[in-house]
């Protein structure tokens, strides 16, 4: 503002005075942040083409001038080059600010090649688009299984739920373009709803350390970001297509962006993806298609000091679920478990029949943040998430198309974070947010809700802080805090309510009585406190250490508090508790990194101990008309979770490289003494790569995948009276699947069409020898084999 | 300025947005439409007699309480009975009869009887359009020695019919999912 002044002044006198090139432009360069004097920066006069540089002072003068616009280019090292325009009409001042903070750099400079972490001191790894683009047909919770320690616990292969070192579902945090993805994420079988094509990177932060999103995320966080864009005017995108054999799919992802110079830019992105029934080495998966699609659209502005983004996201699944697994009885889990192969198998359909899902997920978020000289950046923003799921079971008569589950869940969040970085050695975050989340259960299900009808209202507020000891060390703290309460009202049926014996812990929460089911209104209220602590050091060129230490509490998911219900797809009745508390993990992280020419090895230990751990096992059975069911009621113990994830790659040349990635873990009841439950087994993957860029920058991989039979596992099995056979038989749902091995193999080359047009040309094939096997934390296991041989082909186009 | 005036135009309403939302009406409670509570089987003897019923009853659904079984009485030696099934809903009122839906969906329903120690054999009486099996209707026909043991009635939805044995009643390979499993004590007596 002060400049237009300034500018409209100068013109008024330049009119009175008319030519004269003895004008003189002078200022002072200094640091954005801290106001500090800048030596030595370079002043090229684009203009004149003139060089001038500041002084000790941080002064500058430019003598000579004319009248008129006047280009500067100043730049200095550790900078951000910065052009500016003045007007000369006469002598003029003028005070150039500097960015000096090369982290900074990353969030307005462009094509940032460099790894820049969103933490300093946590176990974070970060996939790149190169990486992303290849799980563009693929989930989410595929693509994070190129992080070591990170697997997924699945239903069927399109419902892929991300693991962190043995944690899942709501203790693994997902923040998509800042916003804490509301996506009903507690049940197993909801995979997260996230497009991998509007994304540009995901970070990977295991534990709870990364404060500033979340306090809960006792497993990690995951953080998705849209691709970097760089201020100038340009116009440019991509577009992938695919197409593969297994399941006859075909997926279709565009992004277009277009940027100014000035610093608007404004981005959409469009995919779609169809999948007919999978295939398993010698039967079809009926049932298992998927129709997927996703839109986004990203626009605002930013600049140095200031800037605003309005995204908006859309994407709707509709994925079949194996046919096979929907039973009715034990006695139907016990026949489908000894027939060892499917029961219902039909001939390859792109249909999607039930039991299938339907979910559609929307965000809406506008932020802006300002930065403010010698203080540092403060940013606002509201996000608002709208999510909706159907699940359309096998059903009779006229509900025959009527979902089963019809669930609205609707989050508001507002929060501000503010950074204090006037002193690079000592910054300083803080941060707040409010939340605001309605869940709606449709009662024209005609089914009893699985979840009730709750309000949930959040608040949290943390502190952290970075210091930089010396060039080499970085220590960090952080604190937070978070309220929640829930508010829900849920109908029990007066026996169920009597059985768990709420009649004599909650008599007071009942509203009203309909004789065979009550309405109560349990509100619950939580306070947690969440504690991290972190230090790096790095000794020298090649080796370095990360130690760090997390406390977090989550508080109990509607899931483990509320669930009263027949699952059909695992034949079991799950039970949730009003009485389960929150669950604290005290988690120790300790990483070696070595780095040279050759080598690069990450080894990433870490032990979490949770007291209070909630999880789900088998307590009984209990009879019905449909039979007996096993009755698996939410619990609490107290759980040790260790492991060590390794990465390591060795380059022979500049050709071939070998690269290893393995991951151990072992997850104890140290109440009970015995294992945990779905804790991923021992896997490691090697990969030995040949690229030449001479080739039309030829790259191939050959990539062999080891999962080890899982042998700490708890014996939940249980006898069962058939009545069919009349005879008591052994339900073995325990039992993982036996070791496995899988091979693959990825290529591709890239052509250039013209000067800014590239075309890649990727195949890929997997599980190359047609492998029958099956998964641990595959749900479906009981019932079918995983996948078989797939042919994929790949078409990227970059304009 | 501008862009930050009308951001700041836009949180406000963000913030009312968020501030009134809730409302305190009950939810609706749900009547659950296809469960099944009751099973009764009738058992008239052709030639006479005392008519037989055998019931299984569960009102909660998937709720905690077993169901309750009933039988009105021992059957009669080396006689036939006609037998017919009533499923009802009786979470609903009046209770629901599920016969309609299975008699529109006969294709895919079949129920099956099994007896131990040979106390009886049991032959359909109704079809569907494929002439396989349902097994709303039945005839039954007790042993000629008296004894005790269990008959275990079951439906399944989607069964494959034609599946070897299926149409003759053998449960073995008929696979779908169970909707019932009754098993009643029974004496011939």
């Amino acid at each position: 503002m002060k400049h237009y002044i300034l500018i409209i002044a100068c013109c008024l006198f330049g009119f009175a005075y008319g030519q004269n090139c003895n004008y003189k432009l002078s200022g002072n360069v200094h640091d954005f942040h801290d106001g500090s004097a800048i030596a030595g920066a370079a002043i090229y006069i684009e203009t004149l083409d003139r060089y001038t540089t500041s002084d000790i002072e941080g002064n500058y003068s430019i003598e000579n001038l004319c009248k008129g616009l006047l280009t500067l280019e100043i730049s200095h090292l550790g900078c951000e080059t910065k052009r500016i325009k003045v007007q000369i009409n006469g002598d003029t001042q003028y005070e150039i600010n500097m960015e000096h903070h090369i982290e900074e750099l990353h969030e307005i400079k462009i094509d940032a090649s460099g790894n820049p972490k969103l933490t300093k001191t946590s176990q974070e790894t970060q996939l790149k688009a190169k990486t992303l683009e290849r799980f563009s047909a693929f989930s989410l919770g595929d693509a994070l299984k190129q992080v070591s320690g990170v697997s997924s616990i699945n239903t069927g292969n399109t419902i892929v739920k991300p693991v962190i070192n043995g944690l899942h579902s709501s203790r693994v945090v997902v923040m998509t373009n800042n916003v804490r993805l509301q996506d009903q994420e507690w049940g197993i079988e909801h995979a997260p709803n996230i497009d991998l094509n509007a994304s540009g990177q995901i970070n990977v932060i295991k534990g709870a350390n990364a404060l500033a999103y979340s306090g809960d995320a006792i497993g990690g966080v995951i953080v998705l970001k849209p691709k970097n864009i760089s201020l100038k005017d340009s116009l440019y995108g991509k577009t992938i297509l695919g197409a593969q054999s297994n399941g006859r799919g075909y997926n279709l992802s565009s992004l277009l962006t277009k940027s100014w110079k000035k610093g608007w830019y404004a981005t959409g992105q469009a995919s779609y993806k169809r999948f007919g029934d999978f295939k398993a080495p010698d039967y079809y998966l009926t049932n298992t298609g998927m129709n997927s699609k996703g839109l986004s659209v990203n626009t605002g502005f930013k600049s140095f000091e200031k800037g605003f983004n309005v995204f908006y996201s859309y994407l709707n699944n509709e994925i079949g679920i194996l046919r096979a697994s929907h039973i009715g009885s034990v006695e139907d889990l016990v026949n489908a478990i000894n027939k060892q192969e499917p029961l219902v198998q039909d001939d390859f359909s792109y249909d999607i029949s039930a039991p299938r899902q339907e979910v559609t997920h929307q965000i809406i978020k506008a932020d802006f943040y300002k930065r403010f000289k010698k203080f540092g950046r403060l940013e606002f923003q509201y996000d608002f998430q709208n999510n909706q799921r159907f699940e359309y079971d096998v059903r009779v008569g006229n509900d025959k198309d009527k979902a089963a589950i019809d669930l609205t869940l609707k989050t508001h969040t507002l929060k501000s974070n503010l950074k204090i970085d006037t002193n690079t050695n000592a910054i300083y975050k803080v941060g707040v947010n409010v939340g605001f989340q309605n869940n709606f259960a449709n009662p024209e299900t005609g089914v009893r809700r699985l979840i009730p009808d709750y309000d949930k209202f959040d608040f949290g507020i943390y502190a952290i802080s970075d210091y930089k000891i010396g060039d080499n060390t970085n220590i960090d703290f952080g604190l937070r805090y978070d309220f929640n309460k829930i508010d829900a009202k849920k109908f029990y049926l007066t026996s169920r309510w009597e059985e768990r014996g709420y009649d004599q812990d909650f008599g007071d929460i009942v509203i009203d009585d309909l004789g065979t089911q009550l309405l109560a209104n349990p509100v619950l209220t939580y306070h947690n406190v969440s504690v991290s602590a972190g230090i790096t050091h790095q000794f020298n060129a090649n080796n370095s250490v990360i130690l760090n230490y997390g406390l977090a509490n989550r508080a109990p998911n509607p899931s483990e508090l509320f669930s009263d219900g027949l699952h059909h797809s695992a034949a079991r009745i799950e039970l949730g508790d009003l009485r389960i508390k929150q669950e604290t993990s005290n988690r120790i992280g300790a990483s070696y990194l070595f780095n040279n020419e050759k080598l690069s090895l990450n080894l990433e230990s870490y032990l979490n101990h949770i007291k209070d751990y909630i999880f789900i096992k088998p307590t009984g059975t209990e009879l019905t008309i449909r039979g007996a069911f096993p009755v698996w009621d939410y619990l609490q113990t107290n759980a040790l979770l260790y492991g060590l994830d390794i990465s390591a790659n060795y380059k022979f040349n500049s050709q071939w490289f070998l690269n290893n990635k393995t991951a151990f873990i072992k997850g104890r009841d140290i109440t009970k003494k015995e294992a945990l439950i779905d804790i991923p087994s021992f896997k490691t993957v090697n990969t030995i790569g040949y690229s030449n860029k001479k080739w039309l920058n030829f790259n191939a991989e050959l990539q062999s995948e080891l999962v080890l039979k899982q042998n700490d596992y708890p014996d939940n099995n249980f006898e069962v009276f058939i009545p069919t056979t009349e005879e008591f038989v052994l339900l073995d749902i325990s039992t993982p699947p036996p070791t496995y091995h899988l091979m693959h193999f990825e290529s591709d080359i890239t052509v250039k069409l013209s000067k800014k047009t590239d075309l890649n040309i990727g195949l890929n094939i997997t599980n190359i020898f047609n492998t029958s096997y099956r998964e641990y934390l595959n749900r479906l296991r009981y019932f079918a084999d995983d996948l078989g041989r797939n042919f994929m082909l790949q078409l990227k186009l970059n304009y | 300025m501008k862009t930050l005036k009308n951001l700041s135009i836009l949180f406000l309403s963000a913030l009312v947005f968020t501030a009134c939302s809730s409302d305190d009406d009950n939810p609706e409670a749900v009547n659950e439409e296809e469960v099944i509570t009751t099973l009764t089987a009738t058992l008239i003897p052709a030639t006479g007699g005392n008519t037989i019923t055998l019931q299984t009853k569960d009102l909660d659904g998937d709720g905690p309480n077993p169901p309750v079984v009933s039988i009105s009485g021992p059957l009669a030696v080396n006689t036939t009975y006609n037998g017919t099934l009533e499923l009802l809903n009786e979470t609903e009122s009046p209770a629901e009869s599920i016969n309609v839906e299975i008699i529109e969906e006969d294709d895919e329903h079949q129920f099956f009887y099994q007896v131990t120690n040979s106390l009886a054999t049991f032959t359909y009486e109704d079809f569907d359009g494929d002439s396989n099996p349902v097994g709303l209707a039945f005839t039954a026909t007790t042993s000629a020695t008296p004894g005790t043991g269990t008959l275990t009635i079951t439906l399944r939805h989607e069964p494959s019919k034609s599946a070897a044995g299926v149409s003759e009643g053998d449960i073995t390979n008929a696979g779908g999912e169970t909707d019932i499993q009754a098993v009643f004590s029974i004496s011939v007596e």
